[in-house]
């Protein structure tokens, strides 16, 4: 077995295993830990202040949409960006019709695929230079937020090399930098793709209750 | 065992307490929001007192880190992994317990506006209340915050007014005012309480709350068996405290019968009865919860006060307790619109209003007022650029902040209290 069937069999299957199995057991074994009821008589409806607070927290509210441009325009870059990559570049394309589903959906041309990673290219380095620099994120930060970002910046520059699929090695590079990724995945707070959901919906369900939604 | 009694050990504070407390908090909905946090700090310009100081050290994210290095040490999803390979975060110490004293208390007043701007929508002034349970565990926070909550336990009011103080100072209030306020009567639908800070500060606010419960007509009584509203057990972190006092409250509502309960001019006492008391006590409560804004709107609106109109200049301060974490900003704008012909909003008012600084029992903390006063600033320009005479409120812990504040600052803008001025707009009065 060669290194790059193995990075595409086995560690592939091994990393896949651990990214799924480890996302779900990371969400249910919190949400297992359960949550004293809510007994107070509710003003409104705990579920429609919940699926409020999702939308309303996706854009800056409450007037403060200036103090926080700058995250919110860089933010949106990468993420949007960083979305049109994983789901619409035409090799991924390929690769969820061939060994995923069965089918898949048109992907975009090579001048999207530019714009899109411009747009994530631009958006992370922005933001990591922003936890670099600011008094207040570098107060935050820790090793989890500079190993999410730099593992996430190498599986985009390494995808960008390899996207012509005309070297090997190349696709060897990107594919093992996407497991390991999808290995660490379930260990960080790179989860906030999926908890940032659940974080919205109990703000939102708690004080849905009480008539507002901050 | 009491909380008061897991007091600091003699080698300093009871580190394994604290933990064992930060574990017993964390809920899953604590949980999702430890797990969701990504350190982008834009709670920061949220936060009055980063605002003011822009020390980073203040940023609300940060006041997380002691109950997170727990949660993540011993509670979240592969903690044990991660601490068999090191990877967990280091064990809890003295050290970061004293370092966070400051940040739980002095500077966190539990208004929530780091909420509103967090894009994960993480309820950052919740994890600070159930932080502060576990500092008290270890035997810490500021102590002329304890002695409050310890003096609602003994005397039944953190500023030591007993019942039989309430009673001597209602005859005195009945009789220089010449109006009713019915005590400890049999059975009554609706049963008011009060702030100590109104009694023994601002009685004329007891006053008015009499006036104009009088004026709607309905069958009241205040209790010596409860009357304390505000509740410095949940404000210090005291959760034993924080039962008794809303075991008072219920037990004497239940004793007379009453349809429903009024909290008076105090944003947390509304919170902590409101929206707290049922899951403290274990049960529904078998009686209505209103703020005393939302039961006169509520008058208003049916016809039984009627207010003559005034045309000073005035604008409206928010308890961030009654807004943005209770729901209830219209209910002042209904009264408003009432009487007042020349209501100014401020800029940002009603669930986005910055914090007076003395919130979440920063008020009662001496450590903490050169702090707070510069926090009052923010709320000085606020009022400033509407041009508007007096600044009003509906929280008497707001008013001895602003009022102290604007001591401090030399500011020359009245600050009044809402129940005040409507009970003077009163027709008859």
């Amino acid at each position: 077995m060669t290194l790059l069937q193995f990075v595409q069999g086995p560690l592939w299957y091994f990393a896949s295993a651990v990214f799924v199995l480890g996302v779900l057991w990371r969400l249910i074994a919190m949400v297992m830990i359960g949550k004293p009821r809510d007994l107070s008589a509710a003003r409104t409806s705990s579920f429609g202040g919940g699926i409020k607070a999702i939308l309303l927290h996706s854009v800056p509210h409450g007037g403060n949409l200036a103090r926080t441009i700058y995250h919110f325009l860089v933010g949106y870059a990468f993420h949007i960006g960083l979305f049109v990559l994983v789901l619409f570049a035409a090799p991924h394309v390929r690769f969820i019709e061939e060994r995923l589903l069965g089918w898949a959906w048109t992907p975009v041309p090579g001048w999207g695929f530019a714009l899109a990673a411009q747009f994530a290219f631009a958006g992370l380095i922005l933001l990591y230079i922003r936890r670099l620099t600011d008094p207040v994120m570098r107060k935050l930060s820790d090793w989890d937020d500079h190993i999410g970002t730099w593992l996430v910046f190498l599986v985009m520059l390494t995808g960008c090399l390899a996207l012509q699929e005309s070297h090997d090695g190349l696709r060897l590079i990107h594919l093992l930098s996407v497991e390991a990724l999808m290995i660490y995945f379930p260990f960080s707070r790179l989860m906030h793709a999926f908890t940032f959901a659940f974080s919205r919906y109990n703000t939102g369900a708690t004080y849905g209750r009480r008539g507002v939604t901050p | 065992m009491t909380d008061s009694a897991s007091a600091k050990t003699s080698d300093g504070p009871n580190v394994q307490a604290a933990i064992d407390k930060f574990i017993a908090v964390t809920g899953s909905q604590v949980a999702a929001y430890l797990d969701a946090c990504i350190h982008c700090g834009q709670c920061a310009q949220a936060c009055h007192f980063h605002e003011v100081t822009h020390d980073p050290k203040y940023v609300p994210a940060n006041k997380l880190v002691p109950i997170t290095k727990v949660y993540k040490r011993h509670k979240a999803p592969f903690a044990a992994l991660k601490r068999a390979i090191g990877l967990a975060p280091a064990e809890l110490t003295a050290d970061d317990l004293t370092e966070w004293q400051e940040l739980l208390y002095d500077s966190c007043t539990m208004c929530g506006r780091c909420t509103v701007v967090c894009p994960m929508g993480i309820d950052i002034a919740s994890i600070v209340g159930l932080s502060r349970q576990a500092m008290v565990a270890a035997g810490l926070g500021p102590a002329d915050l304890m002695e409050a909550a310890e003096n609602a336990r003994t005397k039944g009011s953190p500023l030591g007014m007993t019942a039989q103080v309430l009673s001597d100072r209602i005859e005195w209030l009945a009789d220089d005012f010449e109006v009713e306020i019915p005590l400890d009567k049999k059975k009554a639908d609706v049963l008011v309480t009060l702030s100590s800070i109104e009694m023994m500060k601002y009685p004329d606010s007891v006053v008015a709350m009499a006036r104009l419960m009088n004026a709607s007509g309905v069958d009241w009584t205040f209790s010596s068996h409860g009357y304390e509203a505000t509740n410095f057990g949940i404000l210090s972190g005291k959760s034993d405290v924080a039962k008794i006092m809303i075991e008072r409250l219920t037990g004497a509502a239940e004793e007379l019968g009453a349809k429903t309960v009024i909290i008076p001019e105090c944003g947390h006492a509304y919170g902590a009865m409101r929206w707290s008391a049922a899951g403290i006590l274990g049960r529904p409560l078998p009686f209505e919860v209103l703020h005393i804004t939302e039961f006169v709107a509520q008058q208003i609106k049916a016809g039984k006060l009627k207010l003559k109109k005034m045309g000073d200049a005035i604008t409206y301060h928010d308890p961030c307790q009654v807004s943005r974490r209770g729901g209830a900003a219209e209910d002042a704008r209904t009264i408003l619109n009432a009487f007042a012909s020349d209501f100014r909003e401020m800029e940002p008012t009603g669930n986005n209003n910055w914090c007076c600084g003395g919130g979440g029992g920063v008020q009662a903390m001496a450590s903490a007022s050169d702090l707070r006063h510069k926090v009052f600033r923010i709320k000085t320009e606020q009022v400033d650029k509407t041009g508007a005479q007096s600044l009003v409120s509906a929280c008497a812990n707001c008013r001895l902040t602003m009022d102290e504040s604007k001591v401090a600052l030399d500011w020359h803008t009245d600050i009044k209290s809402l129940v005040e001025l409507v009970a003077d707009q009163l027709e008859d009065a």
